[in-house]
């Protein structure tokens, strides 16, 4: 801490506390208790599509890494290929795609309209929680098909010679292995992860960013609502490398050389 | 598949305009890129050789613009530049200025791009061997032509990776601009599909353009690399 707390960093503190000090009493949040409400049911909106996305799309990511790592070619090369497209085109491209192309093909089914899944259909969010699980997946598919291949194959050969089923060789030691070599790059692509989520707003889906749009049309005020937005996206990656620090220190302490 | 003929380019069809968005698009990705590499270097520089506080200030830098959403910063960077580019002109007694939107996406998008270079190049700078810079030093070299003739070849091959992988951010970035009502490939692809209600033809088609620039891109990148490398032992370090 000593280290850290240099002069010039006490000047630079000094500055910035005098900085937001300058926002909060120059600048006009007489629009906040208002709007408060709505923005932590905003944020909590966001928040919940980060992490449902992410574990789905992780879920997901895994059979398309094992797929490309190891699968015979009728399993690798389309997971190649979903890879590539969604890592080839924009995520908004892709939002929109789903929202209204899907969104415009469904009504023209009868069965779907009458069946019990079309008042969930009709919504929007389905179709952003589905755009950015897919997402993820193609981007961290293509992260776990490197992960998997980093395992020492003597690993592999051992658990083989021992009479390990392939299933629990999967489980027990491929899979523990490549999801550990992976976890300082999946903090950070946590945090892209989240970036993308304003842009859900785009198809009415009210997320915290929809909030802070909504207060600038309704008020004309600009810069407010977007600084309290950057500082929330602001706190919120903090709390992910935050976690992911130390789900990395749980695990068993890894020798690095120096 | 009539809907096909929409994307033909006389006018019932929408080709032109897409072509036209596509053309934006790579402008704005070129020029974010070149942008973003002029600001990746000096902040790789300033990160490495500069005084305690210039580091602080970088390393806030990028620490802010890679953590908040490139949408935010759009938004800021769009109503904060144009209004202080105003405020100057108003101040010097001018007219107000409607600011062109290539020239706002290239700033923005540049800004962000430099934060992300930043790192790229500081990392590929630090993995120049001491060695060669220590004797280069040593042959009374002067430090443009050490840069030029010595770091910078050294350093393309290993950051030609991480470049690439900006270019492709860059292009793909370029599509948040439709938001702000910027007339680039994804804007012009969303009017066309919400005039002629065919959603699926016109998002697949843009989808297929942007497939065919990253792969593109991917092939040069690959063969720069290549080339960049070619000085290189084929089994260095291992």
């Amino acid at each position: 801490m000593r280290g850290w707390l240099q002069p010039h960093r006490i000047v630079l503190i000094l500055i910035g506390l005098a900085l937001v000090w300058l926002c909060v009493t120059q600048m006009r949040w007489d629009w906040l208790p208002k709007y408060a409400p709505m923005m932590a049911e905003g944020l909590w909106r966001t928040i919940w599509l980060l992490v449902l996305s992410s574990i789905f799309g992780m879920a997901l990511a895994i059979p398309l890494g094992l797929a490309q790592a190891a699968g015979p070619w009728f399993l690798a090369t389309p997971a190649r290929i979903f890879c590539t497209v969604i890592r080839g085109t924009p995520l908004l491209l892709q939002i929109w795609l789903l929202y209204y192309g899907l969104g415009s093909l469904f009504p023209q089914f009868p069965w779907i309209r009458e069946s019990d899944l079309w008042p969930i259909l009709r919504q929007a969010w389905p179709y952003a929680l589905l755009a950015l699980t897919l997402s993820f997946a193609g981007y961290e598919g293509e992260v776990m098909r490197g992960a998997f291949r980093s395992v020492p194959r003597g690993q592999l050969e051992a658990a083989r010679a021992m009479g390990m089923p392939r299933h629990l060789i999967l489980w027990r030691i491929w899979l523990p292995q490549a999801l550990r070599a992976v976890l300082p790059t999946l903090g950070g692509e946590t945090v892209l992860q989240m970036k993308a989520t304003p842009l859900v707003a785009t198809i009415t889906v009210v997320e915290i960013y929809a909030v802070a749009s909504r207060v600038r049309q309704d008020t004309f005020i600009i810069y407010e609502p977007l600084l309290l937005l950057a500082l929330a996206y602001l706190a919120l990656a903090g709390l992910i490398v935050l976690a992911f620090r130390w789900f990395e220190n749980r695990g068993p302490v890894r020798h690095r050389p120096g | 598949m009539e809907t096909l003929g929409l994307l033909s380019f006389s006018p019932p069809g929408w080709g032109a305009t897409l072509l036209a968005g596509l053309w934006n698009s790579l402008l704005i990705a070129v020029g974010a890129f070149g942008l973003g590499l002029i600001l990746g270097t000096l902040g790789a520089w300033g990160k490495l050789h500069g005084g305690p506080i210039t580091r602080d200030l970088l390393s806030m830098y990028t620490t802010i613009v890679r953590a908040v959403p490139e949408l935010i910063l759009i938004l800021i960077l769009y109503f904060g530049v144009t209004d202080l580019v105003n405020q100057i002109l108003i101040a010097f007694g001018h007219e107000r200025v409607q600011i062109s939107g290539v020239a706002a996406g290239i700033t923005v998008l540049g800004i962000v791009q430099g934060a992300y270079a930043t790192e790229v190049l500081r990392g590929a700078l630090l993995a120049v061997p001491q060695g060669q810079v220590e004797a280069a030093k040593a042959m009374g070299m002067p430090p443009l032509l050490m840069a030029r003739r010595i770091i910078f070849p050294c350093m393309l091959g290993l950051a030609m990776p991480g470049l690439a992988n900006l270019w492709l951010i860059a292009t793909k970035d370029t599509a948040l601009l439709a938001v702000v009502g910027f007339s680039e490939l994804t804007f012009a692809t969303r009017q066309a599909a919400s005039t002629t209600k065919a959603f699926f033809t016109f998002f697949m088609a843009a989808g297929a353009i942007y497939l065919i620039v990253t792969l593109l891109s991917g092939w040069a990148f690959a063969r720069i690399e290549r080339w960049a490398r070619r000085g290189e032992p084929r089994n260095a370090g291992g």
